[in-house]
């Protein structure tokens, strides 16, 4: 029982240790402790899981009351049920080994101590976020993976770039946190209470389907999911996110922090479910990123902004997932996009590794002979993600697919053309970096850190469709579907078409997409996805602009004036006056006569 | 006959006084306040108060302004002094005070037209003027001559470190 | 012997006017023996209002009154001859505009 606090306490206690001691622990020893805590965290999971599979019950535990104030007592406690334990199990399972893959690839960084303290920060924060029972204290661990994603983008803040990128992570997170604390003020002042289930129960029993409030409190939370997990509009900040090191990438901004988005959405789903309105939007929001990130992949050249853009399209589909009432096959998308998305970020690590640092994909070519193990996983991970069938990512769109066959012809196809765009920038990815002549020859080899947990990423991206995730008890069953056989033709067919494309255009060694993009339509197309649809340029100019020159308007602190200007009458006055004391004997003699005679005057006023 | 020598003492003592007031040579000056002087005490006279008159001249005339012309000897101004005076004295330094006396002066005329009285006519001798001393303003008496005494050790202080030459005290 | 009978009128219109000009004077000129001179006047002046006044009624006050400004006269003339000595040696001339700034 006391298992499950375990869980989010080792990797807490491993970063406090390394915060408190500040580099002083020799490296080895850190890296133990920054692994450790987190296989150890995986193993109190694994068998928490095991009890929790074999009673089908879900279990609880209480540390201790936060505050009672007001009749509204929060308690720091945990509910584990079969979503959360499909959470912790992604969170210990893939954390692990993106730290044990770390311990190689920042070996040589200065601040190794520094960066384990705050990747066992963030584990520790993200498993509070799921197994939360209360809304506040997911709050809690929803503003501390925040922090550790600036910590962590901004981990290399000698450049002052990447300073910028964290805080325009941290500002537009903000902004959905902050729509999403006054959805929490909305559903404690209506309903009562945080804690999720009794939340859930007091929301169906007060609220019908359709009503205002339900509708405003799920589309405030979904405000905060949209910030967490980089969709429209507050997409903005993840492609610049990748200033930080390559597994902070994988962890944070591919497999766990931005589906903490799609966790909230899940958990909440009977709110959700109360308000069609919200759940369109969801839905709708999911479809629209989709397309955007996936046309913008496109036009890449670095090779982790196209794996940011791509993280940023599959969310979509978890979301698109969501929004049609697939919760289950969102959140199984989630759970096989976690494996092969942070395979393709830790293959796509240590291609930067042995490149010495080379982003630019036009810069590679050829590694496919040069780093053999790197290019098969890469290719594991680019089919997956491409959902070629027997993959794991095949049976998940495969379902959300179906799902959205059955909602709206519109989001079917919108999911079906993400998908062939999928399939073309993954594989363009492929056949840019691993074939073609070589520009960059690789310095050295990936070692065993690297090299075991890419192979367990690709084995686990490859079976992971069979896993059974025990997610029965947690959300309602859909209506069951006859399956629609030509729809799921069609859905294995486009992602192949787009292999195809991106062969046709990628492969050779003078490149035929080169032709389409160096003039023409085709130069002013790429360039305006490859800035991300102009959003960067359009929310510096709507918002940045505006308030950066009202900042500056007030820089010189114009309300002070008012409070300068009384200042500055009493020094005139004082001026003013002191210049009558000057000193000059004849001067007093004139003014003592002038009030003489002014006196004069008034005593005579009467009498005269 | 002696109505008419009030008049001219009148005239003698204003036009004095403006002449004293107005001279670049500190001597000069004095001279003609002297005269002004003697003037008032003839009013004096003539108004009945002859110990006031006596007064006039003995301290007024006879000790005070000769303790100014004491002054004006050891400070010995010389020609150059007068040259100064004669420069301040140019009219447009005339313009402010020049005003302010003028509105004095006609709020004081303005005051002081309309009064039907007439001095009593008879004179008021020193015997009355010592009973009064001695009467009702013996307290005013005791502080005049307190006053005479800080202004004895003032003027004493002051005046002693200019006669030391050389400085140190 | 006996004194005159004239108007008051005229004695006071004498006193204000010899008044004035004293405070002219004052206000005129810049040597400070002068701005003394021109104080004696109006003391003066104010004298002459006194008696004249005394003399309405018959009174002695009014040569009491005299007696006391005398006084007043002779004790400021003194102190101030005396400063005006000190104002010479420290700033080597008379002029009063030179003495306008407080040391320390």
């Amino acid at each position: 029982m006391s298992l499950i606090a375990l869980v989010p306490a080792l990797p807490l206690f491993s970063a406090a240790l390394m915060l408190v001691t500040a580099g002083k622990l020799p490296r080895l020893l850190v890296a133990c402790l920054g692994a450790g805590s987190i296989a150890l965290a995986a193993v109190c999971v694994a068998m928490i899981a095991s009890s929790l599979l074999a009673d089908d019950t879900v279990q609880t535990q209480t540390l201790w009351t936060w505050f009672a104030v007001g009749g509204f007592e929060p308690g720091v406690s945990f509910y584990i049920d079969g979503l959360t334990v499909v959470m912790m199990s992604v969170i210990t399972g893939v954390g692990f080994l993106i730290h044990l893959y770390s311990i190689e690839f920042m070996w040589e960084d200065r601040s190794f101590s520094r960066y384990f303290a705050y990747m066992n920060l963030f584990v520790a924060a993200m498993l509070v976020l799921v197994m939360a029972d209360n809304l506040l204290l997911l709050y809690l661990g929803w503003e501390g993976v925040g922090l550790c994603s600036y910590l962590l983008v901004g981990f290399w803040y000698q450049d002052p770039a990447n300073g910028r990128a964290a805080r325009k992570a941290f500002v537009v997170t903000r902004i959905g946190d902050t729509a999403m604390a006054i959805g929490l003020f909305l559903l404690l002042a209506e309903l009562g209470t945080l804690d999720i289930q009794a939340l859930m129960q007091a929301a169906d029993a007060t609220w019908q389907v359709g009503d205002a409030l339900p509708t405003i409190a799920a589309l405030l939370l979904l405000g905060g999911a949209v910030g967490k997990s980089a969709q429209l509009p507050l997409h903005t900040w993840l492609p610049d996110a990748m200033a930080g090191p390559t597994p902070v990438s994988a962890l944070i901004h591919a497999a766990t922090m931005v589906t903490a988005g799609v966790y909230l959405i899940a958990r909440t789903h009977e709110l959700f479910l109360l308000s069609p309105l919200a759940l369109n939007t969801v839905a709708w929001v999911g479809v629209l990123t989709l397309l955007l990130a996936a046309f913008a992949a496109l036009a890449q050249q670095d090779i982790k902004r196209i794996l940011a853009y791509s993280t940023i399209s599959q969310i979509g589909y978890m979301f698109l997932a969501l929004g049609v009432g697939a919760f289950a096959s969102g959140v199984f998308h989630l759970v096989t996009h976690a494996f092969f998305k942070a395979l393709l970020f830790l293959a796509a690590g240590a291609v930067i590794h042995c490149l010495h640092h080379q982003h630019n994909i036009f810069r590679m070519g050829g590694l496919r002979s040069r780093l053999p193990l790197v290019f098969w996983v890469f290719l594991i991970g680019a089919a997956a993600l491409a959902a070629l069938p027997f993959t794991s990512g095949f049976y998940s769109k495969d379902a959300i697919l179906l799902s959205a066959w059955e909602a709206n012809r519109w989001l079917w196809a919108g999911g079906l053309l993400g998908a062939l765009l999928t399939g073309i920038y993954s594989f363009r990815l492929i056949f840019v970096v691993f074939f073609g002549q070589a520009h960059t020859e690789p310095d050295r080899q990936p070692g065993w850190q690297m090299s075991l947990p890419l192979a367990l990423l690709a084995v686990l991206s490859l079976v992971g469709g069979a896993l059974a995730l025990p997610l029965s008890g947690v959300f309602p069953t859909l209506a069951s579907h006859p399956l629609n056989h030509s729809i799921e033709i069609i859905g294995i067919a486009v992602p192949l078409v787009g292999v195809a494309v991106a062969y046709l255009l990628y492969q050779g060694r003078q490149l035929p997409a080169e032709r389409l993009v160096t003039a023409g339509p085709g130069k002013d197309l790429q360039s305006f996805w490859r800035r991300g649809w102009g959003m960067d340029a359009l929310y510096q100019a709507l918002w940045v602009s505006p308030y950066t020159a009202l900042a500056n308007l007030l820089r010189h602190e114009p309300v002070d004036s008012i409070y300068n200007l009384v200042v500055r009458a009493c020094r005139w006055g004082h001026q003013g006056f002191a210049a009558a004391q000057n000193g000059a004997l004849r001067w007093y003699a004139t003014t003592m006569a002038f009030a003489l005679i002014v006196v004069v005057a008034l005593v005579l006023r009467g009498e005269v | 006959m002696t109505v008419w020598l009030f008049y001219i003492a009148s005239v003698i003592a204003l036009s004095a006084t403006g002449l004293a007031l107005t001279r670049s040579n500190a001597a000069h000056a004095l001279i003609y306040l002297i005269v002004s002087l003697l003037a008032v005490a003839v009013l004096f006279f003539l108004m009945g108060a002859p110990f006031a008159a006596a007064l006039e001249i003995v301290i007024y005339a006879g000790a005070i302004m000769v303790l100014f012309v004491f002054v004006i000897m050891m400070l010995n101004l010389g020609q150059e002094g007068e040259e100064r005076e004669r420069q301040w004295l140019s009219p447009r330094f005339w313009v402010v005070p020049g005003i302010m006396t003028a509105l004095l002066l006609l709020e004081l005329l303005l005051a002081l037209r309309g009064s039907e009285a007439l001095t009593s006519g008879f004179a008021v001798s020193p015997k009355e003027v010592g009973l009064a001393l001695f009467g009702p303003y013996v307290l005013a008496v005791e502080i005049a001559s307190m006053l005479l005494l800080a202004g004895l050790v003032g003027a004493y202080h002051l005046g002693r470190r200019f006669l030391v030459r050389g400085g140190q005290h | 012997m006996g004194g005159l009978q004239v108007p008051l009128e005229h004695v006071q219109i004498l006193a204000a006017i010899l008044f004035s000009m004293g405070m002219l004077g004052l206000m005129l000129r810049r040597n400070i023996i002068f701005m003394l001179m021109s104080l004696e006047v109006m003391l003066n002046a104010a004298a002459l209002a006194f008696i004249a006044a005394g003399a309405r009624w018959g009174h002695a006050d009014g040569q009491v009154i005299f007696l006391l400004i005398l006084s007043v006269a002779a004790a400021e003339v003194a102190v101030g001859l005396g400063l005006v000595l000190q104002v010479q040696r420290h700033f080597k001339t008379l002029d009063m505009d030179a003495a306008r700034r407080l040391r320390g």
